[in-house]
């Protein structure tokens, strides 16, 4: 692959709420044994993409301990593999990233010592599958300065948390606007780029002169009408996890056959940290419709649409249902859970309920546990 | 110099023919436990667990499941820079070309790759049983004793001791006689084909062996070293440990796995048991499926019901289907409407919709009563069986197949059907 890859895994959301108290975006786990990170990471190993930074800065460590060994990514590699970058005071800089282009700008040495001639920018909190060889084709026919994966949304989505770009026949991009109120496009982009390393070099050097710190503001929109910048259409699944609502909705879709399908079980599929679980367990009692359950669980109750993540258990007579169950949960017996996110790590009693009449309730319960 | 206080050998190049058609492309090592383990993985994570990170796995038979499965043994944390895992196979020299004709034959052959790690102590290991156990506590206790070779050994009811290699000890362990399937058993410990050596006494007893034809650790070399008067213990064993040598122990181990709390606890954190795995999406339990008492691999997709099963990873089980008391192993197929009953059946194997297996009455198998029993059908890897045949009791079936192979859409009882054998 003539791509380098960066994944930009920095950021907080305030509407992920309690979620990501303690872990970034990135590191949010994704139906059973993922993390939203490994989505990015398997598309570019699978794309042959070898040498990958990944950019890091809020609640970096549950990131950096997921992405402790790159052999589950088959990142280790003697010609490039995986490096993270967290801000670091040098003779120079003694700031944070202040936005996206600062974080490559303090790290401008990885870019400039590279030799492959391309870049692949990607977000760390994307649920998506893209073959960035087909993407670099694009740009390289389209003769572009930079490309944009975009996706077109259904009617309704809420454009305020997205960049919607507005595309001309050639699918030239002639407007892009950074999460507008209103918008007349239902196309947002991805958050993923590709452009010349070169020209990357020289557009973040033009930034920090400026003082400017934003790739999407003070780069794609600031310069929307000057460089040449295409969008290329994605036709698969696309998600970003932009809220507690994006959250559950998107591992909910993993419920539906082409969605786990596409995923799970068509080749190339998503790779993640190896945790060396023994199988799920499902005893007597056990009532599971329409659901996932992943290893290392041991299922006692009824378990309805819902998610089960690894290592939880579910006690007797405990009825599940619409919900998500993070890794490493104790539900005691009797329970009831009803469209709730349950935090791992909870302990929750016994004769327990708690059904959200509407919307989805994050429930974070640290009762004692008592281990058999 | 390296230097290795103990490393392990493991032999896993036999072929357990009592296994039936599970082990006609892979050694009995290979084959797959508890829905997403290999027999191998148990031996292989108890060297780990116990600090032992240099081993040679011994190969003759059918050696490609292991080889990659085995890998670079990244997966046991074996990949190291100096020791980790070693696949020995066989090979070629001067003079004395053999294949492993015995289980001290094969470890004699490799003398020189155990010298490279200048070891006090071998620890000799086969690949055919799941338990767990801290060969360091074992090496405590035959440093403590002095001996110069220590045996694990456990207790057995006394009616089945004739069945074992038997020892007889003093009051302080120290093994006064052996005993091969005796028939008035003398005492209930039985040998578990687990030794601890020490490295110069190992030595010589193979030198001086060398001759021996199929040189055997229970037939020559622990004899020899009680004849010359070495020092040779019993270290027992009182934990689980379960000998799958025959389909029968095999399908009764695996079910133990799913009794509410199972004898051999799989999902104890600080003894792991760790297996090669790729992806590990969770499975996926359909609307009107119903699952009770099994245990699930990864990525498994149940759309039919299944009760007291233990499945691999990858398995599919259709709409309408029904199975029960059944081994599915990874990757299987299962169409729809099947109704499956106390079968094992093998990686990959593709079962059509309305199959039905384990009809009819216990009648004994035609070819191999000794091997396919106790009811039991077996489906051998990569088998096809077409839509809406019926397989009876006590039958083995293996290889691809369409419906005019059934004769009336039927396989008796007690039937072999299997093709083809070895893959060209």
């Amino acid at each position: 692959m003539r791509a380098i890859g960066m994944i930009l895994a920095g950021g907080n959301s305030r509407r992920i709420k309690e979620l990501t108290k303690n872990r970034a975006v990135a590191a949010l786990p994704i139906v059973g044994n993922f993390r939203s990170i490994d989505f990015a990471l398997s598309s570019m190993t699978n794309s042959h993409v070898q040498n990958v930074a990944v950019f890091t800065q809020y609640n970096s460590r549950s990131l950096t301990e997921h992405l402790s060994s790159s052999k589950w990514w088959d990142f280790g590699r003697k010609q490039g593999g995986l490096t993270i970058f967290t801000p670091s005071i040098t003779d120079d800089n003694n700031l944070w990233f202040r936005g996206t282009a600062d974080a490559m700008y303090q790290n401008l040495s990885f870019l400039k010592k590279s030799h492959e001639p391309y870049v692949i920018i990607a977000s760390g909190d994307g649920i998506y599958k893209i073959d960035y060889g087909k993407v670099l084709e694009y740009h390289i026919e389209k003769q572009a300065d930079i490309t944009v994966v975009v996706k077109e949304m259904e009617e309704g989505f809420r454009s305020e948390r997205y960049g919607c770009v507005k595309m001309d026949n050639d699918n030239r991009i002639i407007d892009f606007e950074e999460k507008p109120i209103i918008t007349s496009s239902n196309t947002v982009s991805c958050g993923i780029y590709i452009l010349r390393r070169r020209h990357l070099i020289e557009l973040i050097e033009k930034c920090a002169e400026e003082d400017r710190h934003d790739f999407v503001s003070d780069i794609l929109v600031r310069y929307r009408d000057v460089k040449a910048i295409y969008g290329y259409k994605l036709d698969t699944y696309w998600s970003n996890i932009a809220s507690l609502e994006d959250y559950y909705r998107t591992n909910m879709d993993f419920l539906k056959k082409e969605v786990r399908y596409f995923f799970m079980i068509d080749y190339p599929t998503i790779y993640t940290k190896v945790d060396d679980l023994p199988p799920a367990k499902i005893n007597t009692g056990s009532n599971i419709r329409n659901s996932m359950i992943a290893s290392g669980s041991i299922i006692n109750g009824t378990v309805e649409d819902s998610l089960v993540f690894k290592k939880t258990f579910i006690g007797s007579n405990c009825y599940i249902k619409n919900s998500i169950i993070l890794n490493d949960v104790y539900i005691a017996d009797n329970s009831h859970l009803e469209n709730c996110i349950v935090e791992s790590h909870s302990t929750i009693r016994s004769d327990y309920y708690h059904k959200c009449e509407q919307g989805i309730d994050v429930v974070i319960e640290a009762g004692d546990r008592f281990i058999m | 110099m390296v230097k290795k206080e103990m490393i392990a050998m493991l032999l896993a190049g036999g072929q357990g023919s009592r296994l039936g058609v599970l082990t006609t492309r892979m050694a009995k090592p290979a084959v797959p436990f508890g829905g997403r383990y290999r027999i191998i993985d148990f031996p292989l994570s108890n060297c780990i667990n116990s600090g032992i990170d240099t081993v040679g796995v011994l190969t003759q038979y059918q050696p490609l499941r292991l080889n990659t499965h085995i890998g670079i043994g990244i997966p046991w944390d074996l990949d190291r820079n100096v020791g980790g895992v070693t696949v020995l196979p066989p090979f070629e020299r001067n003079i004395n070309t053999d294949w492993y004709t015995g289980t001290a034959n094969a470890i004699y052959q490799n003398i020189e790759y155990m010298e490279s790690f200048n070891p006090d102590y071998v620890l000799i290991l086969s690949g055919d049983h799941i338990y767990k156990m801290d060969y360091e506590v074992m090496l405590d206790f035959h440093k403590k004793k002095g001996a110069a070779v220590t045996l694990a050994v456990m207790p057995v009811p006394m009616e089945e001791a004739s069945r074992f290699g038997i020892v007889v000890t003093n009051g302080s362990r120290l093994i006064t006689e052996f005993q091969e399937k005796p028939e008035n058993p003398s005492s209930n410990l039985a040998s578990m084909g687990i030794y601890i050596f020490s490295w110069k006494i190992l030595k010589e007893a193979l030198m001086a062996n060398a001759d021996q034809p199929n040189l055997d650790f229970g037939k020559h070399v622990i004899p020899y070293c009680h004849e010359k008067n070495e020092k040779i213990y019993a270290y027992e064993f009182n934990s689980y440990w379960k000998d799958v040598g025959t389909l029968h122990s095999y399908w009764e181990a695996n079910m133990e796995l799913i009794d509410i709390i199972p004898e051999f606890n799989l999902y104890e954190e600080y003894w792991k048991i760790y297996t090669k795995s790729q992806a590990v999406p969770p499975t996926y339990v359909g609307n009107d499926a119903y699952v009770e008492r099994t245990i699930v691999g990864e990525r498994t997709g149940i759309y039919g019901r299944v009760y007291a099963s233990v499945m691999g990873g990858d398995v599919l089980v259709g709409e309408g289907s029904e199975i029960r008391d059944s081994i599915i192993m990874n990757g299987a197929h299962i169409g729809r409407g099947c109704y499956i009953e106390k079968a094992i059946i093998a990686e990959d194997a593709v079962i059509g919709d309305n199959v039905r297996l384990g009809t009819g009455d216990e009648v004994d198998n035609d070819t191999r009563p000794d091997i396919y029993n106790h009811g039991l059908v077996t489906i051998g890897e990569r088998s096809v069986i077409p839509d809406g045949v019926s397989i009876g009791k006590n039958s083995v079936v293996s290889g691809e197949f369409t419906a005019s192979d059934f004769e009336g859409g039927a396989l008796p009882p007690g039937s072999t059907l299997i093709r083809g054998g070895e893959r060209r």
